[in-house]
């Protein structure tokens, strides 16, 4: 790791005026994916600005939804009644990610910036589009089993999000709340936040250099209060999702009025499925109405020599995630 | 032929067996137990390794400029001005000096032969900066495309003859297996593959090194084996062993990977030198992952005849692995297809093939872990085949004595009561025999079982007893603690061997200034440095008799010593166990401070030999005394066999939409001879299994095809069980009394825990699912694709 300098700030402003671009500075809160980036020489910072004093907390329900503060912890967020009881696939998302001692440091605004664990991106002994334009893809022909399926590109085949909160986020239509160096506040819908890698796998979100997360808000939804995150991983716990699903479903008199879904570990990005939604909204809530969404949700999909298995794995992740939130009725 | 003074019977034990704590526990909790990287030396300076980016290659230039002006840097080593060991590697390593299990010393010249190889050591007053300007070093290289395993399809498979680096034949022959599995009624053939893994030990290889003059050194170094590091560097440096001590008073795991001498090593000592101070190098993560070798990447092709009635007829195994540009390794996994059933007819072959990774090594159960997976697997198949239970078929085929060596009887062998005893443990009477029929919900259940076994490798070392009159002790053995209880389980030897309470006995370890002992590896500690207490305490009441016998206040004055004998710190007539008192007692009497004993132990054969050859039953047995057999010839001790055995029972849940199998319940019995503490013993059996179950469900490490280079060498990608993975488990012990292997009857248990225990969860997933799964680590999508294959 580089020598860098430490600024803490206390206000939104020293923050983001400190932050010059994306390659000399970076914002730190839990720090959980950057410290080991850099660690790693992936990303080499001459200047860390905490933003952990930053007043941007709290987790509260207004009449337009959920609110939650970009400094906020994954365990906090995913234990509070609120989220457990009005936004399960949030909550679910978020405690069955990483490890209890990660989700303690790590925040919510963080968690939405995660980067790839494509082991070649990750090790800079290998060639990578991502980390360096134009050096190529050796993923490939090499380690793919748990890249993506969906929204790939020739330049870059890696589930650049490879966490699990931004899933549900995209699912239940979250919009986030950014900040810049002039103290001005626009929000991105998160389906709008992330890009495909297309030639320029490097770039992977509107993000500007001086802008900060600052909230969180998802829509207050009969589809949100019963919703669902389910993820298969390799072991029990501590994981990255082989394939994900968060799903969320209003369901009246057998007939489904309005879904919810997206897919993670399969996409570019996480991966919300207009198609499989479309599949099901005025259906009724049986199996083969969830099977003709899945199929939906992977039309399109490229495998390479190890992930095709992800091709029926996700369909069956989506098709017991949608069993079970209709079963809760 | 040596005589013996004191019979070699199994003694009474008070307390060995018991689940006492351990001594270290609270060190290690507290902080203050010091592992190989926490000693605090004077003046001491960091080394971080720069490693090779390319598997195969010539360096064309080395660019230190940036990294040398880093603050804080002393130096940047390369192999263009790193001190030359006194000795060149690769003819040590003919005389078997170098005890290194690879023969290629990095960091000699330009060429470049596997990806992790060290390119530069840098030398820098803090860990942090050293690590920085490792990172500003620039290499660059001439780049050759790389062998990256046996697959490739630029690797040539070769007969080695011999495997395990000359160690071990690669063929054997019993009988007439090709024309005994040409004719049998059935057949039964497979391949079996194994991925890549590694020991990841919690603790990462570490190394300090402190020279004291040109010609002493200290070094605090993470091994398994004291001894070897000490040989290893006095060959290296050529200077005399005695003036080498290595300390290594606790480990954090080592599974193998810390039992052989490794380069990091030798270069951190010779950097020390050319720095002129202590220096200190620690792995990093991902560097564990090319610096202390791995179980190779194989695939074994077994092929096994039996009757109609399903005795064994025949058995053919062939393994194919990956080997290093230099040395011939792999996992000799045919020594226990050979042994673990009845089978007149047997034959094992290897082929190996170099590819541009380091050399494999050892780790835990290197080959019976492995082999018991095809062998294993192979017979619940056949069982199948059959129509048996799998429990029922290998009672059948059950060995009676060793077939693979010289039909020579075992010395104990407890593996009826441990199926018995698991069986009735697992409830697996209620194992429905057809695959695929058990639901808990969505999942499918099934239940499988397997056979553990594991062989006593014979070894010696020596121990100090030293008694206070006071009524305390001191005992001491150059051994090692792979965190598994040697500091905990030789102080409750010690105590039943002088007849004191434990916390009246000190034991220390982990000093080459201590009497020699072997390493821990091979499940050889406990049972050789066990033996060798209880000789050192021999030596010790041979002189306490001595004093007593002539002292007119003993009740033993005047006795015959060898009239004498002693238990649990008493001395008594054999005649009239009324009369005697204790060796402190006696001591106390003396005027003396203390006495010491000092002598070498045996475990194995060696013990055996030492003990019962005199006896010379035809296998040396006490119950069967010696003397001329009946045509008038001296009868001839061929000695036992000597091996654990254990039975794991285990039971699985499959998820037939994801492929995903979780261990739900666990069952193992175990027979090892005398167990020295029940709570660190069942702990180390607790640990076999996961370990296993690691290895069955989730361990791989990938090395990428084109560039020869692992890429999940950190332990968030590359998977070892977590505690969800693991359900509660059950382990017992039987009963079992061995006087033939060392004092105390005791075996080795590191490594048997992990036998057998991948196909006892393949078997379990196949009566689950009725697939079989023949490729490790059986991940979901390995599952997912079995399911979706009908046959």
């Amino acid at each position: 790791m580089n020598n860098f300098s430490y600024l803490q700030a206390t206000k939104a402003k020293e923050a983001t005026g400190a932050k010059r671009d994306d390659k000399s500075s970076a914002f730190i809160a839990g720090g959980t994916t950057l410290i080991d980036l850099m660690k790693l020489n992936v990303e080499n910072h001459d200047q860390l600005i905490d933003v952990n004093m930053l007043p941007f907390k709290g987790i509260e329900q207004s009449n337009d939804g959920l609110r939650i503060g970009a400094l906020e912890r994954m365990s906090d967020v995913g234990e509070h009644k609120l989220i457990v009881e009005q936004y399960p696939a949030i909550s679910q998302s978020l405690l069955l990610a990483a490890s209890a001692q990660l989700r303690n440091m790590a925040s919510i605004g963080g968690n939405i910036l995660q980067r790839t664990r494509c082991p070649y991106f990750r090790d800079t002994a290998f060639p990578c589009n991502k980390r360096e334009p134009g050096t190529g893809c050796p993923a490939k022909e090499g380690d793919n089993r748990n890249l993506a399926i969906l929204g790939t590109s020739d330049a870059c085949i890696a589930t650049s999000y490879p966490g699990d909160l931004s899933v549900a986020l995209i699912a239940l239509d979250a919009v986030l709340t950014l900040e810049n160096a002039k103290g001005k506040q626009r929000r991105v819908p998160i389906s709008e936040f992330y890009r495909l890698p297309g030639k320029t796998p490097h770039i992977e979100n509107t993000l500007e250099a001086d802008e900060l997360i600052v909230a969180v808000t998802v829509p207050k939804a009969e589809h949100a209060r019963k919703s669902l995150y389910m993820k298969v991983r390799d072991r029990a716990s501590y994981a990255y999702a082989l394939t994900s699903a968060a799903v969320g479903l209003d369901v009246q008199g057998g007939t489904i009025r309005s879904a919810r879904v997206a897919l993670g570990g399969v996409g570019a990005q996480p991966w919300r499925s207009k198609e499989a939604e479309q599949m099901l909204v005025g259906k009724p809530a049986n199996e083969s109405t969830f099977r003709a969404a899945a199929a939906a949700a992977v039309r399109g999909a490229q495998p390479y020599e190890h992930n095709a298995f992800k091709i029926e794995m996700v369909q069956n992740t989506l098709v017991r995630a949608l069993t079970e939130v209709a079963a809760k009725g | 032929m040596e005589t013996n003074f004191f019979e070699p019977t199994l003694p009474p034990v008070n307390a060995v067996g018991k689940p006492m704590d351990r001594v270290d526990g609270r060190a290690k909790v507290m902080g203050a137990a010091r592992y190989s990287a926490e000693y605090p030396v004077n003046g001491l300076v960091h080394g971080v390794l720069k490693t090779s980016d390319i598997a195969k290659g010539k360096i064309t230039n080395i660019d230190t400029a940036a990294a040398a002006k880093e603050p804080g840097v002393i130096s940047i080593l390369t192999y263009q001005n790193i001190p030359k060991p006194a000795k060149v590697p690769s003819t040590l390593k003919e005389e078997k000096k170098w005890q290194a299990a690879q023969s290629y010393l990095p960091m000699q010249d330009a060429e470049i032969h596997y990806a992790g190889e060290p390119v530069a050591l840098v030398v820098a007053d803090t860990l942090e900066r050293a690590t920085q300007a490792a990172a500003l070093i620039k290499v660059s290289y001439q780049v050759e495309k790389p062998i990256d395993s046996y697959h490739d399809p630029k690797a040539d498979l070769f007969d080695p003859q011999k495997i395990q680096n000359g160690k071990t034949d690669g063929h054997k022959v019993r009988g007439n297996p090709e024309t005994a599995y040409a004719s049998a009624p059935v057949k039964h053939e497979a391949t079996y593959v194994h991925a890549i893994n590694h020991h990841n030990p919690m603790e990462p290889a570490a190394t300090t090194a402190v020279w004291e003059g040109s010609d002493r050194l200290t070094v605090y170094e993470s091994t398994q084996n004291i001894t070897m590091s000490q040989g290893s560097l006095a060959n290296l440096l050529g200077i005399p062993r005695d003036q080498i001590r290595i300390i290594t008073h606790h480990l954090g795991g080592g599974f193998g990977c810390k039992g052989s001498f490794w380069p990091h090593t030798i270069l951190t000592v010779l950097a020390a030198r050319a720095v002129n101070r202590p220096l200190r190098l620690v792995l990093t993560r991902p560097q564990m992952y090319t610096s202390v070798g791995h179980r190779e990447d194989q695939e074994q092709t077994l092929k096994i005849g039996a009757t109609q009635e399903g005795k064994l007829v025949s058995m053919i195994h062939e393994k194919k692995s990956t080997t290093s540009p230099w040395d011939n390794y792999a996992e000799s996994n045919s020594k226990v297809v050979n042994m673990l059933y009845a089978c007149p007819n047997f034959s094992a072959r290897y082929e190996l093939a170099r590819a541009n990774v380091m050399t494999s090594v050892w780790m835990r159960a290197p080959g019976e872990a492995p082999g018991s997976f095809a062998l294993e697997s192979s017979m619940d198949d056949l069982a199948h085949q059959l129509n048996m239970d799998p429990l029922q078929f290998r009672l059948l085929n059950y060995a009676d004595k060793d077939y693979s060596d010289n039909e020579k009887p075992w010395s104990s062998k407890s593996l009826k009561e441990c199926y018995a005893r698991g069986a009735e443990l697992f409830g697996w009477s209620k194992r429905n025999p057809k695959p695929g029929q058990t639901r808990r919900g969505k999942k499918l259940v099934g239940m499988g079982m397997a056979t553990a076994t594991y062989p006593v490798h014979s070894s010696q070392g020596t121990a100090r007893v030293r008694l206070f009159a006071d009524g305390h002790a001191v005992v001491q053995s150059g051994a090692t603690d792979l965190g598994t209880g040697t500091w905990t389980v030789m102080t409750q030897v010690g105590a039943d061997a002088l007849g004191l309470p434990p916390e009246k006995v000190r034991f220390e370890l982990g000093d080459t200034r201590l009497p020699t002992a072997p390493g821990s590896g091979g499940s050889q500690a406990a049972g050789t440095v066990s033996s060798s207490i209880m000789a050192a305490a021999e030596d010790l009441w041979k002189k306490v008799i001595d004093m007593a016998v002539g002292d007119k206040k003993s009740p033993l004055y005047k006795a015959k010593p060898t009239d004498v004998k002693v238990e649990l710190g008493r001395m008594f007539l054999k005649k009239n166990p009324q009369k005697g008192e204790t060796l402190v007692a006696a001591l106390s009497r003396s005027g003396m401070t203390d006495i010491e004993g000092m002598a070498m132990g045996k475990y194995g054969s060696g013990y055996e030999e030492k003990h019962f050859a005199a006896a010379g039953g035809a296998a040396g047995s006490p119950e069967e005394p010696g003397g001329k057999n009946e045509k008038g010839e001296e009868k001839k001790p061929s000695g036992h066999s000597m091996h654990s055995f254990g039975a794991h029972f285990c039971e699985v849940e499959v998820d037939p939409d994801f492929g995903t199998i979780r261990v739900t319940r666990w069952v193992g019995v175990h027979g090892v001879g005398q167990v020295l503490n029940l709570k660190t013993a069942t702990s180390q059996l607790y640990g076999g299994a996961i370990f296993g179950i690691g290895s069955a469900l989730m361990e791989e490490t990938f090395r990428d095809p084109n560039y020869a280079r692992y890429t999940n060498h950190n332990l968030a990608e590359y998977h070892i069980p977590v505690n969800a993975d693991i359900p509660d488990m059950k382990i017992e012990f039987v009963p079992e009394k061995d006087p033939y292997i060392n004092a105390l009857g005791v075996k080795g248990i590191g490594e048997i825990g992990i036998v057998g225990v991948a196909a006892a969860v393949a078997n379990a997933v196949y009566n689950a699912t009725g697939k079989r799964m023949r490729s490790l680590p059986m991940t979901p999508d390995k599952m997912l694709q079995a399911l979706r294959t009908s046959a």
